[in-house]
């Protein structure tokens, strides 16, 4: 492995978290568009919301972090597809903003049909949004993007057989792992006939998603020679292999409901497609671009490693703890046991108020650092004091009657 | 080298015949994203403080505020994830060259970015949704990195925008960006200080004024018990303190665009020549090299820009003149920042002397009408702002460096995405003001 292809597989790993955690999301979505009318299927959108709610937006957050390494490590090449690609990055852009603006409205509604509305525009953008990418991923396979502003045609380089197709499948294959962690989700909380409703989705998503998967092998065929013979002949191969062995695993799983182990086969199934294409596409970049040619330097590379290594350090024992509290169903809505204020010493406020003198003292050193003095050094403090006046001044700045309880 | 030189050609400007349209399409969405980043930077912490209050006091008063000012920062969270997705897919879609030659120097920055994006989403994820089973003090434990993140978050940013202002630590030939050192020019440039604590206190004077502009707009219509006082105070102390100390702030800002960038100083005062003792124009309208109708204060502008009554200022002539930015724009918009911070601030002075004075809140419903009112002017004056350091970079991108013609797509149908995005944020708009209302109604 060389260090101009090490963000390009940050990028990868971030794209399999995405297509499983965010892919599932969609995919509730989803299920939220079929479910139909009538008591069941609002119980099917509620589970489905409630499954999704705490996690979503850190789920949408791997979607970012692709597009930020890969414009900064490969910019010439993010610039050709940004350009090249910009109607179904577009559309998804706009399914992104109408799911987050669905989810925001949530919050407000109070009957059910209110309800059933939001959940329709949510439900509509999460089908729109991974065909959109999916035709983005069916683009870059194919090589139908080549270096330029734009870099191809603007139609036909997402309007196409592997395009639609990989379209398709990024819904389905969302619909299944969404359908397999909601059966999970259901029988952690009891609900066994809503988990059961769910395994009979699971099930049919999970041979849908299988049949859209061969007939993508057999458009690539046609579509994409470079692609399909690394993908069934060579590097891809193993990919490929992993990828079909556990999607048939998680369905064997689903069906003799074990569904905690069903969902990191489904998990497994999904990040080993994309690293199957990855390898396959390697070292390709696009058409006429290899990776490392599209690299950036050396010392933006390593900035890059090192920032996102960094990050990992802070992020994974994060992203671990929120899973962790979901799953255990720490953050669902239902009415826990709210404190005693026995536990609280009941402190007065107000005592040990700072004086508001000290906060003039600061604005006026903030002037004299800051308006007056001219050193760098000098501005330093003087931006220090402006916050230390604000700070000081705020106990101050509260009026009396609002801490101690009114009148 | 043959190679780069062939990516550098093949990747140049495109053909575009609707480039002020992809500006229009970009201002918008960053008018539509900057407020709720400002939400982002000051709410989370006003939100611990009502919550700290709640852990000393054992008042179920703030936690019954802090549980409803959460619901607000989730919605206000969800939109800003979104509307700033939109803006990082837009420095692609509208600006391909723009990330396709200089994504390797300030692209960092954003890559920085999502893991602060990272952080706020999981935290606001177990704080929104662990009041319940979690334990008050691991519920509060969980909105620090909430707060913190929006900090660095706008920080990364903003760290961008410094270096988009004054682009050191790369070298540019051939069209391509060589010997990029990307934490210098983020973090070491001189110029991104000032932005990033004027940004920061504009986040609390948002946050603030428009949250006791709620309550205070309660206060004139008959709702005014011990909850919205309170809600209403804590908001409004912290943001006639940033208020208070922003034009001192703006000020230094000032000297640094005045020491950096010569030209848009030139361009926010009207400044047509090369003046030694140059004045301040307060309104007026910018006509052939210079202000007609305007107030002047006469060696104003060498004084705050230079400290010296009789210190020369450039002037616009000093540039050719397609290298000016609109003039009348930027100097517009500076007026209306300046004018809207000055009378945030003398109404901040109003409540804190009359604070200093009766230790309460005042009783005159002017004060209320005035409070009501400073939440919209912190918008108007936050927006102003960008307006004035963004046009006033005009015609550049990277400033000196590429102009804004260079990095637009070559790709059609500008005005077809301009126009979907103005639809679908008019009902996003229409969505969150209603889903606002609704939640002022709903009690926990």
């Amino acid at each position: 492995m060389h260090l101009y292809d090490l963000p390009l597989w940050f990028a990868l790993v971030g794209l399999a978290l995405y297509t499983v955690l965010g892919g599932a999301d969609f995919g509730a979505g989803f299920w939220q568009l079929v479910a139909g009318k009538g008591k069941q299927a609002d119980e099917i959108r509620d589970e489905a919301h409630h499954a999704m709610a705490p996690v979503w937006e850190a789920n949408h957050v791997w979607l970012i972090f692709i597009i930020t390494v890969v414009w900064t490590a490969y910019p010439a090449a993010f610039g050709s597809i940004a350009s090249t690609l910009s109607v179904p990055l577009f559309i998804a852009a706009i399914g992104i903003v109408m799911r987050g603006g669905a989810y925001a409205l949530r919050a407000g509604t109070r009957t059910a049909a209110e309800q059933r509305r939001v959940d329709t525009v949510f439900a509509v953008s999460s089908v729109l949004t991974p065909f959109a990418l999916g035709t983005v991923v069916g683009a870059l396979a194919t090589e139908r993007v080549h270096i330029g502003n734009p870099g191809g045609s603007l139609w036909t380089s997402w309007l196409n057989p592997t395009s639609a197709v990989i379209g398709v499948l990024a819904v389905a294959s969302g619909a299944y792992t969404s359908a397999v962690f909601l059966c999970g989700d259901a029988e952690r909380h009891g609900e066994h006939a809503l988990a059961d409703r769910f395994r009979t989705r699971a099930l049919g998503a999970g041979l849908a998603a299988g049949a859209v998967a061969i007939a993508g092998l057999v458009v690539l065929h046609f579509d994409g020679e470079r692609i399909f013979r690394r993908l069934t002949g060579g590097a891809g191969l193993p990919g490929l292999i992993v990828s079909v062995v556990a999607g048939v695993g998680t369905l064997a799983l689903v069906w003799r409901r074990r569904y905690e182990p069903a969902r990191y086969a489904a998990a497994l199934a999904v990040a080993a497609t994309i690293a199957g294409w990855a390898l396959a596409q390697n070292p390709v970049f696009l058409d006429g671009l290899t990776i490392r040619q599209a690299a950036a330097g050396h010392d933006t590379l390593v900035a890059v490693v090192v920032s996102t290594l960094a990050g990992a350090v802070l992020l994974f024992p994060a992203l671990t703890l929120l899973f962790r509290l979901t799953l255990g169903g720490e953050l669902r809505d239902t009415e826990g046991v709210p404190e005693g204020p026995g536990r609280y010493r009941g402190r007065a406020l107000g005592s040990g108020r700072l004086d508001a003198r000290l906060a003039v003292a600061f604005l006026l050193g903030g002037i004299g650092f800051l308006t007056i003095a001219e050193a760098g050094w000098a501005h330093g403090i003087g931006v220090a004091c402006f916050f230390g006046f604000i700070l000081s001044g705020y106990q101050a700045a509260l009026p009396t009657d609002v801490l101690d309880g009114g009148e | 080298m043959t190679c780069l030189a062939a990516i550098a050609a093949a990747l140049g400007p495109g053909e575009q015949h609707y480039l002020s349209q992809a500006r229009q399409m970009q201002a918008l969405s960053f008018a539509a994203h900057i407020p709720l980043v400002c939400f982002g930077i000051a709410f989370p912490a006003l939100l611990l403080y009502v919550e700290s209050l709640y852990l000393r006091t054992g008042d179920e008063l703030y936690r019954t505020l802090a549980r409803r000012w959460s619901r607000i920062m989730a919605a206000l969270f969800a939109t800003g994830v979104v509307t700033g997705t939109i803006l990082s897919f837009e420095l692609g879609l509208l600006w391909p060259n723009f990330t396709g030659t200089f994504g390797g120097v300030f692209g960092l920055g954003f890559a920085i970015e999502g893991f602060s994006f990272f952080m706020e989403a999981i935290f606001i994820g177990i704080y929104l949704y662990g009041w319940n089973r979690l334990s008050p003090r691991a519920h509060f434990a969980s909105g620090i990195p909430i707060a913190i993140a929006g900090f660095t978050g706008s920080l990364t940013v903003i760290s961008v925008n410094g270096w988009m202002n004054h682009p050191t630590h790369f070298r540019y030939s051939n069209g391509r960006v060589v010997d990029a050192e990307p934490f210098g020019a983020l973090f070491g440039n001189s110029y991104f200080w000032h932005e990033l604590v004027h940004m920061y206190l504009a986040g609390y004077m948002v946050t603030g004024f428009v949250l006791a502009g709620a309550y205070a707009f309660g206060r004139l219509r008959g709702h005014w018990g011990r909850y919205e006082r309170t809600a209403l105070a804590i908001p409004l102390a912290v943001a006639t303190l940033a208020a208070v100390a922003q034009p001192f702030i703006g000020d230094w800002a000032g000297r640094e665009v005045a020491a950096t960038q010569p030209t848009k100083l030139a361009a926010f005062e009207g400044l047509g020549k090369t003046t030694k003792g140059a004045p301040v124009h307060v309104l007026g309208w910018y006509t052939d090299g210079h202000v007609e109708y305007g107030i002047p204060l006469p060696r104003l502008l060498s004084l705050l820009a230079f400290h010296r009554v009789d210190a020369t200022v450039q002037g616009l002539d000093a540039v050719a003149p397609d290298d000016r930015p609109p003039v009348n724009v930027v100097r517009y918009a500076f007026q209306t920042m300046v004018g809207s911070g000055t009378a945030l601030a003398l109404l901040s002075v109003v409540y804190l002397l009359a604070r200093f004075r009766r230790k309460r809140l005042p009783e005159s419903s002017w004060f209320y009408r005035a409070v009501a009112v400073a939440g919209p002017v912190a918008v108007v004056a936050l927006l102003a702002g960008w307006v004035t350091t963004e046009v006033g970079r005009q015609p550049w991108v990277v400033y000196r460096v590429m102009r804004t013609s260079e990095a637009v797509t070559g790709a059609s149908g500008i005005p077809v995405g301009y126009a979907t995005l103005a639809l679908v944020y008019l009902a996003l708009a229409a969505g969150v003001a209603w889903v606002l209302l609704r939640l002022s109604r709903t009690p926990v």
